[in-house]
């Protein structure tokens, strides 16, 4: 298989392990944690087990990268809503299971609500197209990487002058969150293994403002086990020479400026706006809409969804995972009534989140 | 949703849309965020579109250092 086998070779992997081995001896001292922003990277590392490979001083920590899992209980409640109305929700399969403050889309499902999983959001649009009488909704909700697809297909029935398709948006941007925890005094991050995929879509450059205002460094990386483990390496070597920068080690996939197109696709019809995410609550800009030009498609508005304050507080620590405060263990639920096969919090979920990642790969 | 494994590129259609390969298997993806794909080429798909292609040349720079770098470790084995 190309482009795999080559970033998965053993003896690499070990060369990298005794160089991270050698840096992280210089830097004699305190505890590094590193965080890895990214779903896909926490998967990354449980299923490589890269976490056992590294010496005792170096922490990685996962953060707030599984869209699913930064999915405020609010915004669940009101697609439960909007599914009972009676109207065709389409969605990404792993929000399915997602708790809301009572229930889940999953046990609407079985109630009988019409609920279809998507591959792609495309898939909706056919959806719309197949019953002109019937109101789609596609439940959009992930980062910069999701975003471009999902507003394509408005894009698309603007063309197509299809108007019974809106999407229910609860988008976020990576850029704001790295502020937010940067700015955290409980959280201590050393440095950011930035999202692979993300940085795809918005450029390399885009983390320099960060790096320039809180001297952070930010290096990005694949998802192969070479690749992070030399994305961990070059953050070393930042931190031991006292540096902090922007570097591109996924420079294979990510440019400087990023995909434009779809950039500009998405400055055509979104604007930003704060966005609530599980656990960290509001963070200022870190949210897109549709602008109101294009309001027929945002369901929120089509629909006059009231988005209700969070009710009940429940046991999941969830909030305090994502934000790399505790570990999985640390969370008196883990492996015991919360499971992925009976989750309580979305962590446990998605199986790019953090307590499912450390259920299938970490236990003791 | 996110599949972290470049796909070749097998047929292009019309409308924008692709046939890619993985392993064997075939998948459909919209190219409707990229220019200039051509077949054969090898992209990043995420939720069903190709976000972005593979660069040649960084690709190929990166496989040659991790080959120097399995190198290192054969010859402390020696
Ligand atoms: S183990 Fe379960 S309950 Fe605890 S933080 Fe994780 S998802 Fe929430």
């Amino acid at each position: 298989m190309k482009y795999i086998d080559e970033f998965r070779n053993p003896d690499a992997a070990a060369t990298l392990v005794s160089q991270i081995k050698n840096i992280s001896s210089e830097i004699s001292g305190k505890k590094i944690r590193i965080m890895e922003v990214c779903g896909s990277h926490t998967m990354a590392i449980g299923r490589y087990g890269i976490r056992q490979l590294l010496t005792e001083n170096i922490e990685l920590i996962s953060g707030p990268g599984c869209p699913v899992c930064v999915t405020a209980p609010s915004y669940i409640d009101a697609a439960i809503k909007l599914a009972k109305a009676g109207h065709l929700i389409c969605t990404f399969g792993d929000m399915l299971n997602v708790p809301g403050s009572e229930s889940s889309l999953a046990a609407v499902r079985s109630e009988g609500g019409h609920i279809e999983l998507c591959y792609s959001p495309l898939n909706a649009l056919e959806f719309a197209e197949k019953m002109p009488e019937k109101e789609v909704i596609f439940l959009g909700t992930g980062f910069e990487t999701t975003i471009a697809p999902v507003i394509s297909i408005v894009d698309i029935a603007i063309k197509k002058n299809i108007r019974n398709l809106s999407i229910f948006i609860a988008f976020k941007l990576i850029p704001p969150a790295l502020y937010a925890l940067a700015s955290d005094p409980e959280i201590e991050i050393d440095a950011f293994l930035c999202p692979a995929h993300v940085s795809a879509i918005i450029g390399a450059d885009a983390y320099i403002p960060f790096v320039k205002k809180h001297h952070i460094p930010c290096v990005i990386a694949g998802f192969e086990p070479l690749d992070i483990l030399f994305g961990i390496e070059g953050i070393l070597r930042q931190i031991s020479e006292k540096k902090a920068f922007v570097e591109n080690q996924y420079d294979r996939i990510v440019s400087a400026g990023g995909n434009l197109k779809a950039q500009m696709l998405m400055e055509r019809l979104l604007e930003k706006t704060d966005a609530e995410w599980r656990g960290m609550g509001t963070i200022p800009g870190s949210g897109m809409k549709l602008k109101d030009e294009f309001k027929n498609y945002d369901a929120q508005k089509k629909f006059s969804v009231r988005i209700e304050a969070e009710k009940k507080s429940s046991a999941c620590l969830c909030g305090e995972v994502l934000k790399g405060k505790i570990k999985p263990p640390d969370c008196p639920l883990f492996a015991k009534s919360c499971t992925p096969s009976n989750p309580v919090g979305p962590c446990m979920v998605s199986s790019e989140g953090t307590c499912s990642a450390w259920y299938k790969y970490s236990r003791p | 949703m996110c599949l972290a494994v470049p796909m070749r590129v097998c047929e292009i259609y019309d409308d924008g849309s692709a046939v890619l390969e993985l392993d064997g298997a075939s998948y459909k993806a919209s190219l409707c965020l990229l220019d200039d794909v051509k077949r054969g080429d090898f992209v990043i798909v995420h939720a069903g579109f190709a976000i972005e292609k593979v660069h040649q040349k960084e690709a190929d720079e990166r496989i040659q250092l991790f080959r120097e770098l399995a190198e290192i470790q054969k010859e402390n084995n020696l």
